[in-house]
């Protein structure tokens, strides 16, 4: 009931044993100390899990680890590099998207996701693009903002289009 | 929530599969986008000895034209459907509908096979494929059957689908230029449908309807479509929209709200989509 997996996560190739029950964002957060996904409410309906797989936003919580052997994960540490934002990251920063921050690290994952399938989409489709990501604190109207921000000031950025660019997440 | 302990085996074709879940029986699982089955196993309302992750054979990931119908791998991601200029031009009921789904993360990851074989009759796509009287294509170890989406769903979080069997394609009508529409009704954006109703203008020019969410089985409204052959007005013909079926009650609604609300919204359906003009 062990299975040998690898996972880029972030850029890095790691190898770990895991229990076929183990979910992937006990991977990130227990073996691989990335605690920046959150859980929140633990059944696919918060989004503070989310990080891209294979180039599409998921509920990490919601995929076994063993079932995304060989795939590539971006969570939100792999964002920054070199401490320079992304501009979803800086988005947030100048527009106040977040307060308390406890959904944030799923919502700037999941605006990354929208904007790499929607560069310029309209608040409307900002709310609905990020329907899968509740937030307890903002009211939603900054984040639009910031999301629109990002949208205005390079969208997803050059290490989520490099994600995309290594994955097959265009349609059939 | 962790789920029960169970051992994990990606299938590695078609056949693979079939073989490991005659080797297992029932103690085995199908695992697709894993959207409804992991938050069950997480609750620990299932717990299966083995799960056979087909999410990734690319033989169940295929999208062909034939002979004026789409045949749609049981493997795409609902995500897939959403998004194909081909599904979108061709069946535009079901890419809407497709859209309609829960949020675009549960859309990346469930599987249109997935959400078919789970017969949740809660689910947008299931109610589209009655509507479109869509033909259901199963593998097992006797080889191949097909069975029309009226066949398939027998009751609550039932359908004819063998313990044995693998749904491998589902084959839709292709039709480009003809009138459709679907109505979602709930709460919050991302809410499951309180009632949902699909309607689409047929190759000969009639109206068939489908309900989400207003009976045990996505539910066809046949008593609308005969009213509407026989000359009937559009708000006479939705009228009869919750004749016939049995809308459950719960929080969202008992099922008298439930008979009314298919009512309106069938109206508005068969408005968009032309019927009766
Ligand atoms: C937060 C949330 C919101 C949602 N909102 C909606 C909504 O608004 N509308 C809606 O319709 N749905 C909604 N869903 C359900 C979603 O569409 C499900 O994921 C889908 O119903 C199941 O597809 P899956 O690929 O994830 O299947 P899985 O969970 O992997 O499997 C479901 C069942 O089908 C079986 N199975 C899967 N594939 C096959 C196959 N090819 N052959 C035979 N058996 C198979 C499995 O063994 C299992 O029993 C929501 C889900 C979540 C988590
Ligand atoms: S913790 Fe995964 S969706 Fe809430
Ligand atoms: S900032 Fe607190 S939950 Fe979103």
């Amino acid at each position: 009931m062990r299975h040998d997996v690898t996972l880029r996560v972030n850029g890095v190739v790691n190898r770990h044993t895991v229990e076929s029950r183990q979910l992937l964002v006990h991977h990130l957060r227990e073996t691989l100390g990335l605690t920046g996904t959150h859980v929140g409410c633990d059944t696919s309906n918060c989004g503070a899990c989310t990080v891209l797989l294979d180039g599409v936003a998921v509920k990490s919580c919601t995929v076994f680890t063993v079932a995304a052997d060989g795939g590539e994960v971006l969570t939100v540490e792999g964002l920054a590099q070199d401490g320079q934002l992304t501009p979803v990251q800086e988005g947030f920063r100048q527009c106040h998207g977040l307060q308390c921050g406890y959904c944030t690290p799923g919502m700037v994952v999941s605006a990354t996701g929208l904007l790499l399938d929607r560069p310029d989409p309209s608040p409307e489709e900002i709310r609905e693009g990020l329907e899968g990501n509740l937030c307890r604190c903002t009211g939603y109207q900054m984040i639009v903002e910031s999301v629109r921000w990002a949208a205005d000031h390079g969208g997803p950025g050059a290490v989520a289009e490099a994600h995309r660019s290594r994955t097959e997440a265009g349609t059939p | 929530m962790i789920p029960a302990e169970f051992d994990y085996v990606a299938a590695s074709s078609l056949e693979d599969a079939l073989r490991l879940l005659g080797e297992h029986g029932d103690e085995a699982k199908l695992l697709a986008g894993g959207h409804s089955l992991i938050p069950l196993m997480k609750f620990r309302l299932a717990a299966p000895s083995v799960l056979v992750d087909i999410s990734r054979l690319p033989e169940l990931r295929t999208l062909r034209p034939s002979d004026g119908h789409l045949r749609l791998g049981a493997g795409l991601r609902i995500r897939d459907l959403e998004l194909s200029p081909v599904v979108r031009e061709q069946v535009p009921l079901l890419a809407a509908a497709a859209a309609s789904v829960g949020d675009r993360q549960v859309r990346a990851r469930a599987t249109v096979g997935g959400t078919v074989v789970h017969g949740d009759p809660a689910a947008d796509i299931p109610a589209v494929l009655v509507t479109l009287d869509a033909t259901l294509v199963l593998r097992g170890p006797a080889g191949e059957r097909e069975l029309s989406a009226a066949e398939f769903f027998v009751d609550f979080w039932e359908t004819a689908c063998g313990l044995d069997e693998v749904l491998v394609e589902i084959v839709v009508p292709a039709l480009p230029g003809r009138r459709w529409a679907f109505e979602k009704f709930r709460q919050r954006s991302q809410d499951w449908a309180t009632v949902g109703v699909a309607v689409q203008e047929t190759a000969d020019g009639e109206h068939a309807v489908g309900l989400v969410n207003m009976a045990p089985v996505p539910w066809r409204a046949s008593p609308v479509e005969d009213a509407l052959r026989s000359g009937a007005a559009v708000p006479e013909a939705a009228g009869h929209a919750a004749e016939g079926a049995a809308p459950p009650s719960d929080l969202r609604g008992d099922s008298a709200y439930r008979a009314h609300l298919a009512q309106v919204l069938t109206a508005k359906a068969l408005t968009t989509a032309g019927a009766g003009s």
